[in-house]
Parts: C-alpha cells; structure tokens; sequence
C-alpha cells in the first residue's frame, strides 16, 4: 500500500512534467519540468516527505543502470564518430575537465569571499560596541 | 542469433541487467574507480552484441523498459534538493556565478577546439549542448542541426569522465566545499555525474542535481547564441 501510492505520485508529477513538455513550446524535457513540479510540492508543504521518500530513494540509488541503454546506443553511431574520433573526444575531455575546474573554483573563491566579508563585518560591529 | 533473439522481449532486459550486476561485483572485487559500473557494462554489451552479431535493436527492445524510469529517477532529484535547501539559499550567489562561468567557458572551450581542430561546424554545435542531461541536450542539438548521434556520444563521456574522474579531479584542482563539489561536477557531467556525487554525500549529490538544473537552463539559451556567431 505504502510503496503503491509513493509510486503512483511519483508516475503522477511524471505524467504531469510530460502534459507540460508537449503543452509548452519550450526545449526543455519532461524529467526537468516534473523535477520542479516535485520541488514545489515539496517546498509548499502539499506533499511530505515521507510520503515519497523510500521510492525515490530506490530510485536515486539505480540511477547509473537507467542510463545503460542509451550507453549502449554508442554502437549505432560508432563509424560516425570514427571518422573523427581525436577532435572529437579530445574537445569533449577538455571541454570537461575545464569546465568542472572553472565552476569549483569560481563557486569556492565567491563562497570564500563572501564568507570573509561577513566575517569582517561581524568583526567590525563587535570591535564598535 | 538475432532473428532469435528478437523474438525475446525478456532478453534485452535480462542481459542489461546481468552485465550491470557484474560490473557491480566486480567494482565490489577489485575496488578502483576507473572501473565504473556503467562503463564495463555498456563495454562488456557492446562487445557481446558484436561478436554475436545481434543488433541494438533487438537489445533495446527489452532494455528500453529499464531506460523508461529515467523520467522518474530524473524527477526524484527534487528530494535532496529539497532536503538540502537550506545550504542552497545561503550560497545562491556562489552557486550562480559558478555554474554560469562554467557553463560559458564551456562554449568557449567548443568553440575554440572547434577552431582549432578546423572542426566542422556540423560537429562543433553537437557538441555545444554536451554537458547538460540527455534528453535537453538531445533538443537542444536538433534546433541547432547538428547530429543527434554526436551529441549523445559527447555527454556520455562527459558524464562517464565526471563518474570516473570526478573525485581525482577535485583534489586536482583543490575543490574541497562539498557545495562546489556537488555543483562542478553536475555542471560538467550531468545526471551520471551526478549519480557519483550522492554517494559522496547528501550536500554534493543536492548541488549536483541543482546544477544540472541551472546549467540545462543556460544553455538552452546560450548554445544557439554560440552557434549563431561562431558557427
């Protein structure tokens, strides 16, 4: 009963993000739409954690086996990529790793500034008292 | 062989899930990160449809069924986003300044590699979309004309290359807050990358799912920009 109805809301916000997908004119996917939809439900207080919680922990815990048959479709579009094949993953691997370092260390270095700046002005007000 | 098996709806799902298995034990076995579950299985099926001359068709046909809660997984992402709100809303200015300079200079590195490598600009807007998840990538490279197949091999390695080298990459670079761990990584890598980061940790695999969010947000918009004026 408990894991029915966690997967009927669930299967619920996945229907609701794929009616938005074809409803909207915008390229965003099904998943993207009902992963908000599901946030705000959540963030609202219309539905509750627990009501959700083992199933989407289930469903979280499998995530990189979902992801195995569009892998597999790597084996369609093998001559494709042959004809290319060092530019080609040569960009994506650069593209990768440069972009994963940008980010860290821009998101850390504003963290850091923001929290001396906070700290300093903490400092400020205690030294004025 | 395939004429066989593609009267067998079962048999795709049940290979899938046999080589994953394996992949698992052996990763349990041998305990390395290089041999990433999803990577030796996708290897390990590639190479049995090959030798027994079986189409990826007649795989698919049972495997789609396990490809068919990836909308659901995907949705459930909300729930450590959800539980980790807080730490979002203390760092939103950090977390929006990272994932935006992440993302541009990502077109950037397309653009200039492209350029480099005299890439034609067929390939180079297949793979503008490559760091975000699958499914807007798949969107986003269809406005853009470029070649669908192209793009799902471009965010499969992202997102294998984030899974696999993520955490190396992160001492690399001296990324050491569990929110900009999180977040660099699902810029970069996406859902799979993802997938790595909630077994580091609730607060990395929150941010990562966020940045998928954000980062599939900006290139949506900024993807068909860079290929407007490089392309």
């Amino acid at each position: 009963m408990k894991y029915v109805k966690q997967f009927m809301i669930i299967m619920g916000v996945s229907f609701l993000g794929e009616m938005l997908h074809s409803l909207l004119p915008l390229p965003v996917p099904a998943s993207i739409y009902g992963l908000l939809i599901l946030f705000m439900l959540l963030m609202a207080g219309i539905l509750k954690l627990e009501q959700i919680e083992e199933t989407s922990e289930f469903f979280l815990a499998v995530m990189p086996l979902l992801f195995l048959s569009p892998s597999v479709s790597l084996i369609t579009v093998m001559d494709k990529v042959m004809g290319a094949f060092v530019p080609v993953v040569g960009t994506i691997v650069v593209s990768t790793v440069i972009t994963t370092a940008v980010t860290g260390i821009v998101t850390q270095s504003v963290m850091k500034l923001l929290g001396d700046r906070k700290r300093i002005k903490a400092k400020e007000k205690e030294n004025n008292e | 062989m395939n004429e066989l098996l593609a009267q067998w709806t079962y048999f795709g799902m049940a290979l899938g899930l046999g080589c994953y298995f394996f992949a698992l034990w052996i990763q349990k076995k041998c305990r390395l990160s290089v041999l990433n579950p999803l990577l030796i299985s996708t290897v390990l099926i590639i190479l049995l449809l090959w030798i027994f001359h079986v189409d990826y068709e007649t795989f698919d046909m049972g495997a789609q069924y396990i490809t068919y809660f990836l909308t659901p997984a995907t949705i459930c992402l909300a729930v450590p986003l959800y539980k980790q709100f807080q730490v979002l809303r203390k760092n939103v200015a950090a977390i929006l300044a990272g994932v935006l300079a992440g993302s541009i200079s990502h077109g950037f590195v397309i653009v200039g590699m492209a350029a480099l490598c005299k890439m034609e600009p067929e390939l180079m807007v297949s793979l503008l979309p490559k760091s975000i998840t699958t499914a807007i990538a798949l969107g986003t490279c269809e406005e853009l004309g470029g070649i669908s197949g192209i793009t799902i091999v471009g965010t499969l390695v992202a997102g294998l290359l984030g899974a696999i080298l993520g955490p190396a990459m992160l001492k690399w670079f001296w990324i050491k807050e569990p929110v900009a761990q999180g977040l660099c990584i699902g810029t970069a890598s996406h859902a799979i990358g993802t997938s790595k980061m909630i077994e580091m940790g609730e607060v990395q695999g929150a941010m990562s799912s966020l940045a998928i969010v954000v980062n599939g947000l900006i290139t949506v918009v900024s993807a068909p920009v860079f290929a407007a004026v490089f392309g």
